[in-house]
This record gives C-alpha cells, structure tokens and sequence, in this order.
C-alpha cells in the first residue's frame, strides 16, 4: 500500500467510480434520480408500517427523521458492503490482465457508495429543515459517527471481497448475517422499546448500533440513548470502538495477504 | 555492480506453482468436504522451474516457447499480475503490460467513455488523455462513432480504438504478448510498424510470440522456455531454431499413431541431412495395377514453394522406394515440410498421402533474410 494515491492512482480512482455510476443506471429512464428515490421510497414504507400503524416511535421527538437517518446510515453500510464483496470478482478482467493496485477497485466501490450516502444526507438536511429539527451545537460530531460506520464498512468489505474469490458462498451468507444485522440495530424501533437492560448492553456493542446513535443523538435529538448512557462508567463503552479497528486492521491484513493470489484464483 | 544501471529488468530464480482444482468447487461446503476427507481439493502443476535471466535497457527481447509451456505465466509474473513462489523479479523504471488490447473496455460505454477508462488503467491522467483524445480518434478512424456505446462497434473498430490508445502508452518497459498481432493483415502490419517504431526508439520490450518471424525480425535476444524449464538465452535466430526443432518432433509423435489407407500406402521421411541437402526417401505399397506415379511438394508455413513428380522420370508398379535428393542451398532458414501423394498415372486420381509428416529444418543465421527463398544481395545503389 504504498504510494498511496499517486497521480495515476487518483485518475484511475475517479475514472473507476465515474463508470460505476454510469453504468449503475444505464437504460432507467429516471437515471441518477434513483440514488435517491430508492431511499426514500424504502423509507416511506417504513414509515407508514412502523410509525403509523405499529406506533414504534410514540415519545421520540421527530421519529420521522430520527427513523430516516437510521435507514441512510444502514443502507449505506449495506449497500458499501454487498457491493464490494464481488467488487474483486466482478472486475476479474482488470485483475488478470494488467497491474492496478488490488485495493483500490474495493475502494472506488466504497467511493461510489460514500457519494450515495452524501446525497441521502442532502434529503435527510432537507427533512431536518421542513420538520423544524432546532440545530444543536453537537452536529458536527455527525461527522465522526459516519466516520466510524465507514472504516467499518471499508474492513468488512476488504475482508469480504478477498474471501469471496475463494468461496462463492460469502456473498450470500453476508446477505443473512445483514438481514439478521438491520433488525438486531434499533433502526425501525427506538431503542427505549428493550425493556431488558442486558440486552440493550448487548445491542449497543454492534458498532452499527452505536454510531447510528451517536448519529442521531448529535443530529437530530439528545433523547436517542447512547453507549456512554447504556453503560456510563467502565470500560466496556470503547468495545464498539475497537471492534471496528479489529475489523480495520484484520481486513487490511487479510487483503493484502490474498490480494498476491487474486489472478491465479478468479 | 557496475553494469546494474543498464539493467532493465532481472529475474532470479523464480518458480510458480497453480493449483488445479479438481473440480471448480469454490464453495465453503466443498472446502469441509474435502477437509474432513483429508483430501487436497487440487493438483500442483509447476509452470515455471527456477527460470533466471536478465533483460538490458533498449533490447527487444523475446520469449519463445510452444504453448503451455509458461511463457505467458512468466510475461504475467513480470507484469506483477502473478506472484512468485520463490525468487525474486527487480524492474528498473515504469513498466507497462499489453497482455491484452483494450482492457477494462465496457460495452455499454460509449467510445469516448472508454477512451477514458483504458488510458486511465494504462496510467494516464485525465487531463493527458484529453490532450491526446483527438489524436486517438484520428488514428483509430472511427470519429463519427465516439458517443456510441461500444457494443455498437464492430470489432474491427474495437481493436482499431484500443490499439491507437495502447500505442500512446509510455512506459519505460513494454510486455508485448502476442495477441496483440490478431486481426486482419493491415492491423498485423500497423502492429509490425509499431514494433518497428518501438525498436527504433531503442524502448525496452518484452515479447511473448510463438511467431518465429516476428521474432527473427524484431528481437536482438531471446530464451527458449521448454515445459517450464529455461532451456537457452540466445540470438533470435538460434532461438528460432530451437522452437521449430521442437515443435517437428512433437508433431512427428502426433502423427504416428494414424491409421493408412488400406489400397495403398505411401511414407516419407528424411533420411539424411547436410548442411546444403537432405535426402527424403518415399516407400510406397499399393495393390493398384495400373501405373503410378508420386507428387511431392515442399512446404514453408503452409504454402507450397516448389512441386514436382515422377511421371515425366518413370512410373511406378505397385511397390518399392523412391528417393529424392534436395538441394537447400537456396533455401532461407526454416521449418520445412515434404507432402507426398501416390497418384494413377492414366486419369491423376490420388490413391494416398503420406501419412507421416516428413520436415526438416534449414538452419538461419541471417536475420536481414525472410520467405522461403533465399536471394542474394545485388543491391544496386544511386
């Protein structure tokens, strides 16, 4: 991983992230538009059956956009790691015919996901403004949350996409330990609804968890509960923090070791 | 260490190892299948054996070897695509590998989109390829086309496109792999023009070929890879030799287990060879009772340079050998082949062929001399 970012690697880096949007939409009449229609369609459903009908988010103040950031966070770790799980695969031809830096195809793929994630911010900053949200002084700490959620993702991602060119399997394994992931995360339902106090400690561990939190409680309001007040004193509120550096480092080495064999194994 | 710095790139002592799964079985089910089974779900196959050699700065250099014998491996491990088992390849200088035209080229872009792309995967900057864009279209002729997606290009004007992006780039090291002298003769000789030019320019290339020509032509050193193993480091032509010696004696095994003709039999072979001749001698058996007579042809790279028969000479009776004494001297190095048929001497039916393929080779050692023939230099100056 030297040379980071040359100037060679910068322009193949823009120009790889520049056809995956290209191609993400080919052919679709309403184009690049569905970047953010897809979100917030998906969120207008949760939001009738969640909100509406099972009343989940009765005491939250501004349920609906503390609903809505929870989903764009999720999505954007979802989708940041389903795509780059066949991310080394897929560009199988780049691989076996010329020297690009291996990593820099799973990183062009967490680029396209991160300017996604940027866009649904932009609609979530829209929704703020329209449901007069009061701006507290902690919004820029957002910023580190998703921060968190990224070098998260970036991990598993490296870490996926290297197990997946030896096992086809990952791909649909991740997508059941996802599913498993997005309901065991308080996105749909507040995490005041885990009466028992054990087992919100337990889901507060998910590092998902407690940056989807910490997001909601710097943004949109300090009644969203975080690790700090789940636990408040002792050690055990950092483990979320060294689960994703774990998950960091231990994917980084994992590529690196598998990426020498990419070529010979595709 | 004084010579070091015209070192181009040195290779030291690799070997690379594939395994061979022995059923494409990449699923985590197959993986605990065969774990508790204790069995290795694959096959070692080595590819490459402990190969070193050295490659000077401003030499076009060839890799000679018939297929599967490792010498595309060996063009991917310099390429950095492959890693080594052992041993170790140092480069000096920015190297640029052609395995393949058109890289990364996706149908659903438009032209002028992958245009883009390749140059970026070849290590251009954006703003570079602007500066070159309208020189690539010029050369590649397909202006009106650049806002079609690609899958609308026929694949004349794909090559057309990528070979006019590939020959911008700018490497200090070049690997050629053969492929890139597909396509109709015209884009053959745009690419042999290339070379030229790149030979000219004293760059340093690597060229993977099993076209001996090619390599006589351009090359100014060679190796011989035989299954893997470094056989020779040599002048071209001798390089040459080796490969066409090679690939006679495996096409000899090949053929010898066929079946002949029931009627009538017809054999060749060499049975002896100069420097300047080779005596061929034809053994034929028929239960034909008419007369007979027997056609040869010599053959260079599939076209017939000389035919000639018997029936002017003498006609043949249903068995016996004929020999027929060669004179080479006006040949050009090469692989030559001797066809036979046994024809009826009253209405020119053919009754065999020789089975087996009778070759020889003519040792070369001017590279200013190609085709069958070999002419001499009356050059005449103003």
């Amino acid at each position: 991983m030297k040379q980071f970012l040359t100037k060679q690697n910068k322009a193949l880096l823009s120009e790889l992230v520049r056809t995956d949007f290209k191609l993400r939409y080919q052919g679709s009449v309403l184009g690049y538009a569905w970047s953010l229609l897809r979100p917030l369609l998906i969120f207008v459903i949760l939001y009738v059956v969640f909100v509406k009908f099972l009343k989940l988010g009765d005491g939250v103040p501004h349920f609906p956009i503390y609903l809505l950031l929870g989903i764009v966070m999720w999505n954007f770790f979802n989708e940041m790691t389903v795509q780059s799980t066949t991310s080394i695969v897929g560009r199988g031809d780049l691989i076996r015919k010329i020297r690009i830096p291996r990593w820099m195809i799973v990183f062009s793929s967490s680029l396209s996901a991160l300017i996604n994630l940027a866009l649904n911010l932009v609609v979530v900053a829209i929704f703020m403004i329209i449901n007069g949200v009061e701006i507290h002084s902690s919004l820029p700490l957002i910023i580190l949350a998703l921060l968190e959620v990224y070098m998260f993702a970036l991990g598993l991602s490296l870490f996926l996409a290297a197990l997946f060119v030896k096992f086809r399997d990952v791909s649909y394994i991740w997508e059941v330990v996802l599913q498993a992931g997005f309901y065991m995360t308080p996105i749909l339902y507040p995490l005041s609804k885990i009466t028992n106090v054990t087992l919100q400690k337990l889901i507060m561990l998910n590092p998902m968890a407690q940056a989807i939190q910490d997001a909601r409680y710097a943004a949109v309001t300090h009644a969203s509960p975080t690790i700090y007040q789940v636990f408040e004193g002792g050690y055990y509120k950092f483990i979320p923090f060294a689960i994703v550096l774990v998950v960091l480092v231990g994917g980084l080495l994992y590529f690196k070791k598998e990426a020498k064999y990419f070529a010979e194994n595709i | 260490m004084a010579n070091t710095d015209n070192i181009a790139i040195k290779v030291e002592h690799i070997s690379k190892t594939f395994r061979l799964p022995h059923e494409k079985n990449s699923s985590i089910k197959g993986a605990l299948i065969n774990l508790r089974k204790r069995k290795k779900g694959y096959e070692k196959q080595h590819v490459l054996k402990d190969i070193s050699f050295e490659i000077k700065k401003g030499e076009f250099f060839g890799i000679v070897g018939r297929n599967g014998s490792g010498k595309s491996t060996l063009l991917k491990l310099l390429a950095g695509i492959y890693t080594p088992d052992s041993g170790a390849i140092h480069v000096s200088g920015k190297l640029t590998p052609f395995i393949e035209l058109g890289v990364g080229f996706n149908p659903d872009l438009t032209g002028r989109e992958n245009v883009f792309l390749n140059g970026a995967l070849l290590g251009f900057t954006r703003k570079e390829m602007l500066a070159m864009y309208d020189d690539i279209v010029d050369f590649a002729e397909i202006e009106r086309f650049m806002d079609q997606k690609l899958k609308n290009y026929s694949s004349g004007m794909q090559v057309r496109l990528a070979f006019s992006i590939a020959i911008r780039a700018k490497g200090d090291i070049l690997l050629l792999d053969e492929v890139l002298a597909v396509g109709d003769s015209a884009f053959q000789q745009k690419c042999y023009n290339y070379f030229e030019e790149l030979k000219e320019q004293k760059r340093t290339v690597v060229f993977v070929s099993h076209d001996m020509d090619a390599v006589r032509r351009f090359c100014n050193q060679a190796i011989y890879i035989r299954e893997g193993s470094f056989i020779k480091k040599g002048m071209p032509v001798e390089i040459a030799d080796i490969y066409l010696e090679d690939n006679m004696e495996s096409t000899r095994k090949a053929k010898s287990g066929l079946d002949m003709p029931k009627t009538s039999k017809l054999s060749a072979k060499v049975i002896a060879q100069k420097d300047d001749a080779v005596e061929v001698e034809f053994t034929y058996k028929s239960n034909e009772k008419d007369d007979m007579y027997l056609g040869i042809s010599v053959i260079k790279d599939g076209i017939s340079i000389a035919e000639l028969n018997t029936s002017r000479d003498t006609l043949l009776k249903s068995s016996g050998r004929a020999r027929y004494y060669l004179d080479t001297t006006p040949f050009n190095g090469g692989l030559y082949t001797i066809g036979a048929g046994l024809f009826r001497a009253k209405n020119a039916e053919l009754l065999s062929i020789n089975n087996n393929k009778a070759q020889f080779i003519v040792k070369g050692s001017d590279p200013t001399k190609g085709g069958a023939l070999k002419l001499a230099d009356t050059w005449k100056y103003e």
